[in-house]
């Protein structure tokens, strides 16, 4: 028993500040919720090909702008499973207004690994298995298809286009969170570490980059990369760009954060025994306010998956057949869209749910990378 | 989340005891009128600075007004020969380098000149060059809702920190309590709902509940007679959608960054000290530890102002909102140069101006801060 504590107690001394970290992290309910989750969304992303029924281009007239597609069980009271009905459109012959309701005549069941548009698994294996879609009806018709989350205005489901869509939102904001994150480490380090005219220097260029706002910028940058090439291509050099442009509020930081630390013994005893700037920066400086870091990048990520949308919405983004969630959500931008297609705002969900799934996330890091409690 | 960097350490000193008159007294005789004219003279270089980056910015797209302007005729089956193309460029100075054309803009927005193209062209006294698509003079159309710009900022300033500040102190006296979880959550979804959304979603809830969906700043009557003491009530009304839009965006950073703030200073020792000594707790919370937490804050001042002109752009589309945004989209859309670098450069002086308003509250907020040199 007394072995026993002692063997935790020396595990507690002898852990080093990522396992404690880690350790306090388990704790943390919603953390470890909002880490599921995002483990859920990303693993979504990388096999988006196989759990989506459609691909980006198959679109089909008949169901634009429809409600999400209603999963019946019982036909003609019966229980058969799963299924949907073919929609169909009708002619009133007196005021010539058309009608889509639903064909029952026919059942079409939900099949599970059925057959699609051919896709590449991680980019390298060919396929073509979808994880559900509705394949022959009952009396071997075709036709029917299963939008969950309902269509856009051109017929396209919507679950699919979330699907797909999160490859791009998941992940070019995080990489341009990355690139920020050292940017402004880096920068704002030289700037806090060596001080005098080099921090005068770069406090200017500071305040000159972050007093232009970034509509122009976007405006100006997406205007001059050459056209030609494909709109993903460019979304990822805009946003490649444009954290070249956010690092200076973590540089700001950074540097505040040195000019107070540079001075304690521990840096001085650091450079008395000739550990290179370098190191002193990235192992003895940085470490020092960690917490701070992770909770700017967990923050910084949902910032630029929200700053996506509102560049969508401007035209600026990604454009159609290649989607995002920002993309998606343009569908959703005047009052009359979202008051009689409300499933056209079900994207949001999506975003609401990654952008709090981040914050809860770097909240719990910070509280685990407290030293003090 | 801006540290400030003059600060050395955050245990802050027992403060002087002097009353609040005295102390404000004594601050502006010592150090700050120097340190104001220093930070205004620095204004020259930063804002040469800024000029240049604006003006190169919006001379990236290729092409100009007049090739925008020919596409534009072109597309309504207007043919417009090279000569006249040439013409126009020469007009309005379009042929020239860009290095040129730039020192031309920057002496036109240093000095007016009366003997310029467009003086003799238009007639009227040039201020900060011709906008294109308007057909009046740059300052002419800035001016038009400049006023409105920085009122609707202010007043979305204002309830920004109004409403995070005290539910920021609240989440972290009362961490992980039922308040504490249910602010973040609000907090959180304000940011994580994108503005237009959220607009959209409000005019439509509004028009169901009042009947009216409150699209734009003033009513038909307003714009007949003028904004009054008796339609002001009308005009705050009309306000709530852009405020809760783009107010609600802004909160939430303010409020974690206040609120994990707090959290430290809440653990530290001279917190322990003064709850030994006796002193009320509320007394240890609001003038020990808000202040101390509060810096960062407030060193964030400029980037808010920033972030807010770049963040209602898109709101005030939506909301048919007369202020500056949605001008400066169109004009950059128009490449309406001289018309979105003048708007551009409006902005970004206020953000300086900003900067150097919060600078001086942080000095005013921590009394150890000294921005001239010595007396550490």
């Amino acid at each position: 028993m007394w072995k026993k504590k002692q063997k935790s107690n020396e595990d507690y001394y002898l852990a080093s500040q990522w396992t404690l970290m880690g350790r306090k992290l388990k704790k943390h309910k919603l953390a470890k919720l909002s880490m599921l989750i995002l483990l859920i969304l990303y693993l979504g992303a990388l096999f988006a090909d196989f759990l989506a029924p459609y691909s980006l281009d198959e679109f089909d007239a008949l169901y634009k702008n429809s409600a999400p597609s209603k999963i019946h069980w019982t036909h003609e009271g019966e229980f058969i499973g799963p299924h949907v009905y073919k929609l169909e459109k009708t002619i009133d012959r007196t005021d010539f207004s058309v009608k889509i309701t639903e064909d029952t005549s026919e059942y079409y069941k939900i099949n599970f690994f059925v057959h699609g548009s051919e896709y590449k698994i991680l980019g390298l294996i060919p396929c073509d298995i979808h994880l559900f879609g509705v394949s022959q009806g009952s009396n071997g018709g075709s036709g029917a298809k299963i939008m969950l989350f309902g269509t856009d205005a051109l017929g396209r489901d919507i679950f699919s286009r979330i699907l797909l869509g999160s490859r791009i939102s998941l992940t070019i904001p995080f990489a341009s969170a990355i690139i920020s994150f050292f940017l402004g480490v880096t920068i704002g380090s030289i700037s806090g570490y060596f001080g005098g005219g080099v921090d005068i220097v770069i406090q200017r260029i500071i305040e000159v980059i972050g007093a232009v706002p970034q509509i122009p910028l976007w405006m100006a940058l997406s205007a001059a990369i050459p056209p030609g090439i494909s709109t993903v291509k460019m979304y990822f050099y805009i946003t490649i760009i444009l954290s070249f442009i956010n690092w200076t509020g973590m540089a700001r930081v950074v540097r505040g954060k040195f000019l107070s630390l540079k001075n304690e013994d521990y840096v001085m005893a650091a450079r008395l025994s000739g550990v290179s700037t370098w190191k002193i920066i990235w192992k003895h400086l940085v470490p020092g306010f960690m917490s701070y870091l992770i909770v700017s990048i967990t923050l910084g990520i949902p910032g630029s998956i929200v700053g996506e949308t509102s560049m969508s919405y401007l035209g600026l983004g990604i454009k159609s057949p290649a989607t995002s969630w920002g993309v998606l959500l343009q569908e959703a931008s005047s009052v009359t869209d979202v008051a009689s297609n409300p499933h056209k705002l079900i994207p949001i969900i999506f975003v609401t749910i990654t952008v709090l799934a981040f914050n809860f996330l770097g909240d719990g890091i910070r509280d685990a990378a407290d030293p003090y409690k | 989340m801006e540290e400030n960097a003059y600060k050395s350490e955050s245990i802050p000193e027992s403060a002087p005891k002097k009353t609040l008159p005295e102390a404000v007294g004594d601050f502006f005789k010592k150090d700050l009128v120097q340190y104001i004219i220093k930070r205004l003279l620095m204004f020259i270089p930063t804002l040469f600075l800024i000029s240049v980056l604006v003006f190169f910015v919006i001379q990236l797209p290729p092409g100009d007004y007049v090739s925008a302007h020919i596409a534009a005729l072109a597309s309504e089956g207007e043919f417009v020969d090279a000569d006249y193309a040439a013409q126009l460029r020469a007009d309005y100075g379009l042929d020239l380098p860009v290095y040129e054309q730039y020192f031309k803009w920057v002496k036109d927005i240093i000095w007016t000149p009366t003997d310029s193209t467009y003086y003799r062209l238009y007639g009227s006294h040039h201020n900060w060059k011709y906008s294109f698509a308007y057909g009046r003079d740059v300052w002419d159309v800035v001016d038009d809702r400049l006023g409105l710009t920085i009122l609707v900022t202010a007043i979305i300033m204002i309830f920004q920190y109004a409403v995070s500040l005290p539910i920021a102190v609240y989440a972290s006296t009362h961490q992980y309590s039922v308040g504490d979880y249910v602010s973040s959550i609000i907090g959180f979804l304000g940011a994580a709902i994108p503005n237009f959304i959220l607009a959209i979603v409000l005019m439509y809830l509004s028009y169901k509940w009042t009947g009216n969906a409150n699209v734009g700043l003033f009513s038909q009557e307003m714009l007949q007679n003028g904004v009054h003491l008796y339609n002001f009530g009308d005009f705050l009304k009309r306000m709530i959608i852009p405020i809760i839009v783009i107010g609600t965006s802004g909160t939430c950073g303010i409020i974690r960054s206040v609120r994990a703030q707090m959290l430290d200073e809440v653990g530290r020792q001279y917190t322990l000290t003064a709850r030994a000594k006796g002193v009320p707790e509320r007394t240890i919370i609001m003038k020990y530890c808000f202040r101390a937490a509060i810096n960062p804050t407030v060193s964030g001042l400029g980037g808010v102002l920033s972030s807010l002109f770049s963040g209602s752009t898109v709101t005030a589309m939506v909301l048919n909102m007369q202020i500056q945004g949605p001008v400066l989209f169109k004009a950059l859309q128009a490449q309406d140069m001289y018309l979105a670098g003048a708007i551009v450069m409006v902005q970004a002086v206020l953000v300086v101006i900003g900067i150097l308003f919060s600078d001086i509250a942080l000095a005013f907020l921590d009394p150890r801060i000294r921005y001239s040199g010595g007396g550490r």
